[in-house]
């Protein structure tokens, strides 16, 4: 026989075992640099809270108008009671405005990819939609639905719901034709296609829109809370305003950024596990150089 | 017998004319290859025997019209999905059809040795080289076992030592399975390498402006004599694609004047 193919990958696959030793030097190198990717950050924050820690200080500023990040943090431990039994709702409303809103993007997104006319229909109400001023849509939501969970999951939805309705219409488009060409010769309907193809797709484009849309959604649940709440870090901040205590309103302020990045970097977290081939890379075909050639040849 | 034989086959986009009437033939256990120009259509033909586009003439598979799914097809590039790991991308067809993901892993598992895939059965597509990438598209393409199957520039990607190694390679397994397979190439040297017939297809609109049968033994791979006579088909087949006076390409046409 001219060409002996079979023995390349076996060697190849042989080859890609030697690094079996090697994840605890991985492992301590992933720490290494997750280190460094983080400590521009950390440097950068202590910068400023070292500078705004001193303007207040040494600026002869009243607590009531600038408090030192020192005392906001210590006013948020002594208030952690009020601050956690205000934070629970919030986050409440956050994670079902947001479910809601995402099986919502769901939904229309596919009926969309179904019908195109669908699109033409409903794209332009939805792009008003993201025009509304929140200001003005908060205290009419509660208006109308009163001071209970609904009109913050509405409100929560009305600003996430967009970036993942359009990343997924655009992630089905992107789908390859050469791989819904292909399912259709094997004999796959629509809705086959749809599963098997346009569907994972379009999860790289979900996952982006999923971490724009995460970042609004905490911002409209407080917007719901500051319009009319019994409890929550909207109406917390208002009340805490009103009683002139800045320092309250910026530890609220605080949680609700610390909630946004918890929920961002669990949507990284949830996209690293739903796409574990995004994290492979060629390492192993590399081992091979390519090709069989020149192996086994006569 | 012929199994696949398409009679006077047109198809237009509006006013563009792709195909000009095209006639061939393919009989059981026969490598034939569609040679042509870019452009020429030759993938629309493979639309139309795969029942993407309708188009007019006649089709005909095993004597009856050609009805149903008779075709295993690979399109141009490999179309792996890359979110599936190979051995679930060599199962796509069976569970398509309807078979349960497991038995149809059980199916194919036996396979990767002969296309040098054994080891990367859990790798995901990524992780291959392009050769690799190649042998999986077509390991998923012939477990369908469907009567027939359509490769459309399967190696037209891929860089030229590892397209040689993947023709070679291809030949050995064609000596081995007698699949009955139709090529769609531009690359003159494969389609003489791997058909026992190929159809030259002018430029747009496309019809056959030539049958040339391949009678080398083989394996053709392996005796200089053999290649000497490949090289005179090539040579002639090339004559026959760079002749043509409707084509846009005319070689040294400013130099001579």
């Amino acid at each position: 026989m001219a060409v002996e193919l079979d023995s390349t990958p076996q060697e190849a696959f042989g080859e890609s075992q030697d690094d079996s030793q090697s994840p605890p030097l991985r492992g301590r190198l992933a720490v290494a640099s997750a280190f460094a990717k983080l400590a521009p950050v950390i440097f950068s924050l202590t910068l400023l809270l070292t500078a705004w820690e001193l303007y207040a200080r040494l600026g002869g500023i009243a607590p009531t108008m600038l408090p030192a990040p020192s005392r906001v943090l210590a006013q948020a431990w002594e208030n952690r009671a009020a601050l956690a039994d205000n934070t629970l709702p919030t986050i409440r409303a956050t994670l079902a405005g947001f479910a809601c809103s995402l099986a919502a993007a769901f939904i229309l997104s596919a009926l969309v990819d179904f019908l195109a006319p669908l699109r033409r229909a409903l794209f332009p109400l939805l792009i008003a939609s993201q025009t509304l001023p929140l200001v003005a849509i908060a205290p009419l939501a509660v208006l109308w639905f009163g001071f209970g969970l609904l009109p913050k999951i509405l409100l929560v939805a009305l600003v996430t719901f967009f970036p993942m309705m359009v990343a997924l219409v655009e992630g089905y488009a992107a789908t390859s034709p050469e791989i819904s060409q292909m399912l259709a010769a094997m004999g796959a309907g629509r809705w086959r296609i749809f599963w098997l193809a346009r569907l994972p797709s379009a999860l790289p484009y979900f996952f982006a829109g999923l971490r724009i849309s995460i970042t609004y959604a905490v911002v409209g649940a407080i917007f719901a809370e500051y319009a009319g709440a019994a409890k929550g870090l909207g109406i917390y901040m208002l009340s805490a305003k009103n009683n002139f205590r800045p320092d309250l309103v910026l530890a609220a302020v605080a949680l609700s950024s610390a909630l946004t990045l918890a929920l961002f970097g669990l949507a990284v977290l949830v996209q690293r596990l739903a796409m574990p081939w995004e994290n492979a890379d060629g390492e192993r075909a590399r081992y091979v150089g390519g090709e069989p050639v020149g192996k086994g040849r006569p | 017998m012929t199994r696949l034989e398409l009679r006077n086959v047109q198809k237009s986009f509006g006013a563009l004319k792709v195909l000009a009437g095209v006639s061939l033939h393919v009989a059981a256990g026969e490598f034939v290859s569609i040679l042509g120009p870019s452009g020429a259509g030759k993938s629309t033909l493979f639309q139309l025997l795969t029942g993407a586009i309708r188009g007019e003439g006649e089709m005909r598979f095993d004597g009856a019209p050609l009805d149903g799914a008779r075709f295993a097809f690979m399109p141009q590039r490999d179309a792996l999905m890359p979110w599936r790991r190979v051995i679930d991308n060599a199962t796509l067809g069976l569970e398509v059809q309807g078979m349960k993901r497991r038995a149809a892993r059980r199916r194919v598992a036996p396979l990767f040795a002969e296309f040098g895939l054994v080891g990367f059965e859990h790798a995901w597509p990524a992780e291959l080289s392009g050769g690799m990438r190649q042998r999986a598209a077509l390991l998923r393409t012939v477990v369908q076992q469907r009567d027939m199957l359509l490769l459309d520039e399967p190696f037209g990607a891929l860089d030229a030592l590892t397209r040689a190694a993947m023709q070679r390679w291809l030949e050995t397994m064609w000596r081995n399975h007698r699949w009955t397979a139709l090529l769609i190439t531009h690359d003159v040297r494969e389609a003489v390498l791997l058909s026992d017939r190929i159809y030259v297809l002018s430029a747009r609109p496309a019809r056959v402006v030539r049958e040339v049968a391949v009678p080398l033994p083989r394996p053709r791979t392996e005796s200089a004599v053999l290649a000497r006579e490949a090289a005179a088909i090539e040579a002639g087949i090339l004559d026959t694609l760079l002749g043509q006076p409707d084509s846009n390409f005319r070689p040294c046409d400013g130099e001579l004047k």
